[in-house]
């Protein structure tokens, strides 16, 4: 028997696969499919104070092993995702949920993370700092060290959840910012979010998405996610989720020999959406392939 | 949602980059008229959603027309050659069991194939089909043998009216219900040309196909809609242009 628990904060997850916001929705979709309550946890749809439609569409361009995407974080708000969406999650998950919020100005994100700390459902608030500061310019917090900071610091003064800083990798200095966050009194970094990417098409010659760029995402990223999972681990005291391109139970291994302590899957739920069962139900094989008996033993370890 | 292979029994050209693809495997997820598959093509990331002209036990017809990489690897495959993982059973489809009597069914370019399975379900309903020209027609013959009213047009003249098919359409009454698919101009002509209520279907670019990713939402009356999941058709009445 191998042991595929880990822990995140005192939260402890049977196993380290949690389904990466915006790619799972608020978990029906594949309810309908499998019985989601084999997930680590799950971090659901990115979470704004106001419901957001999103960007226009196109929203969607194929790339090799990948994909961008611009849906402009659609939601229906934290009013109802806590009304609506969560009761009804209720009914078929009984673990603890990563809450993903989102915000355009220091405000909103306290808003929304004081909402969110009521929920008995929320175990950990995954802060997605990707977002532009519409009072800095348009400028993303998470690509400036005082804002990334200010953020973290103001959101951990109206919780008691823990609060996992998610950042973006379309930075210069990935182990400042986390180091930024830290200081500000994250209890831990999830990483990567999406690297902004174009396409064009060449009949219309035009970009192929509406809103010009997007995130990009699929297993094609996956080194570099590695790479900034490991330069952070090595930044940072805090736990790091890892995530970018993982697609099969190697990956998950990979990214916790970096030094993740819990692994998300994203666009592989969108090609195949067993991805996340696949992978638990592969990853006690593979732990055995490589010897490996508790999977906690491995975080950082390649270092 | 089922995600299960197919296998191909027919691959060939019918009219203009326009291919008709007979597949057999587990059609049990197809439920009605309108619906799409989402297929897996080797070598890309994303599937690809092609609407379901036709469905049968074990049976299923798609047409498509080749119009990027997808499409064109598809096109090149072979008789007895697997598809793997293709998910069937997705979108809304038309319904079929409202009140309408006299169904008018208007189907413009690769939006002509899912009426098909829809005129088989209905009583002789009038057909209206729009084509660039002649030479990308498809599936007169085959619309003829379900209703004796069906009327082509093509926008060179080249096949029946000249024009679009809203230049038919003005032409005919005694209809008291639509069902639409074609290209959002020929959705948005016929929307201003007719008044009786109806179900439109639309396109967008899918990332996942069933509804996870938000990729093709658009606005309805009533609210945000996924184009994947809660369309591709939607009521007249919802509709935001």
């Amino acid at each position: 028997m191998v042991d595929t628990t880990v822990e995140l904060c005192g939260l402890k997850l049977d196993n380290p696969v949690i389904p990466a916001s915006g790619t799972f929705g608020f978990g029906y979709e594949f309810a309908e499919l499998y019985d989601i309550n084999i997930l680590g946890s799950f971090s659901f749809k990115g979470t704004t104070k106001e419901p957001r439609f999103g960007n226009p569409t196109p929203r969607i361009a194929e790339c090799t092993r990948g994909l961008i995407n611009s849906v402009g974080l659609q939601n229906p708000g934290i009013d109802k995702v806590i009304s609506e969406e969560l009761p009804k999650l209720k009914k078929c998950f009984d673990k603890k949920v990563i809450a993903n919020i989102s915000g355009f100005s220091v405000d909103e994100y306290v808003y929304c993370c004081k909402k969110i700390d009521a929920e008995e459902q929320v175990g950990i608030i995954e802060v997605n700092i990707s977002c532009p500061n519409v009072h800095n310019g348009g400028m993303s917090f998470g690509t400036d060290t005082k804002s990334a900071y200010e953020v973290t610091k103001a959101v951990k003064a109206v919780t008691t959840k823990p609060v996992f800083v998610k950042l973006s990798p379309n930075v210069t200095d990935i182990a400042a910012i986390a180091a930024a966050c830290e200081e500000g009194g994250a209890d831990g970094i999830s990483l990567i979010n999406t690297l902004l990417g174009m396409r064009i098409d060449l009949k219309t010659k035009r970009p192929v998405i509406a809103n010009k760029m997007g995130g990009f995402s699929g297993e094609a990223i996956f080194p570099v996610a590695l790479r900034m999972v490991y330069q952070v681990y090595e930044a940072v005291k805090i736990p790091v989720i890892g995530m970018g391109g993982v697609l099969t139970a190697d990956d998950v291994i990979e990214m916790m020999l970096a030094g993740a302590s819990a692994v998300q899957v994203g666009a592989a739920n969108l090609i195949n959406p067993y991805a996340c069962r696949d992978i638990i139900n592969n990853l006690p094989q593979v732990m055995k392939k490589y010897n490996i008996s508790r999977l906690t033993d491995i975080i950082g370890m390649a270092h | 949602m089922k995600i299960s292979d197919f296998k191909i029994i027919e691959n060939r050209k019918i009219a203009k980059d326009v291919f008709k693809m007979i597949l057999s495997g587990d059609t049990d997820n197809i439920t009605k008229p309108g619906q799409f598959i989402n297929i897996a093509i080797s070598g890309l990331y994303l599937r690809r959603p092609i609407s379901v002209c036709d469905y049968d036990e074990g049976v299923v017809t798609i047409i498509y027309k080749v119009v990027g990489k997808g499409t064109e690897k598809l096109s090149e495959m072979f008789e007895g050659e697997v598809l793997h993982d293709v998910m069937t059973g997705l979108g809304n489809g038309f319904s079929v069991n409202n009140n309408a009597k006299k169904p008018l069914l208007v189907g413009g370019g690769v939006g002509v194939p899912p009426l098909y399975a829809l005129a088989k379900k209905l009583k002789n309903p009038v057909v209206v089909l729009g084509f660039n020209s002649s030479e990308d027609m498809f599936y007169a013959e085959e619309f003829r043998a379900l209703s004796d009213r069906v009327y082509i047009s093509t926008a060179d003249g080249s096949f029946g009216e000249k024009g679009f098919v809203t230049d038919v359409i003005s032409k005919l009454n005694g209809y008291d219900y639509t069902y639409a698919c074609g290209p959002e101009p020929m959705l948005r002509a016929l929307y201003n040309a007719v008044s009786v209520p109806g179900e439109y279907s639309f396109e967008e670019r899918m990332g996942c196909g069933f509804g996870a990713c938000m990729g093709c939402s658009c606005k309805t009356k009533y609210g945000s809609k996924r184009i994947c999941k809660d369309g591709p058709v939607l009521l007249k009445e919802e509709i935001i242009w």
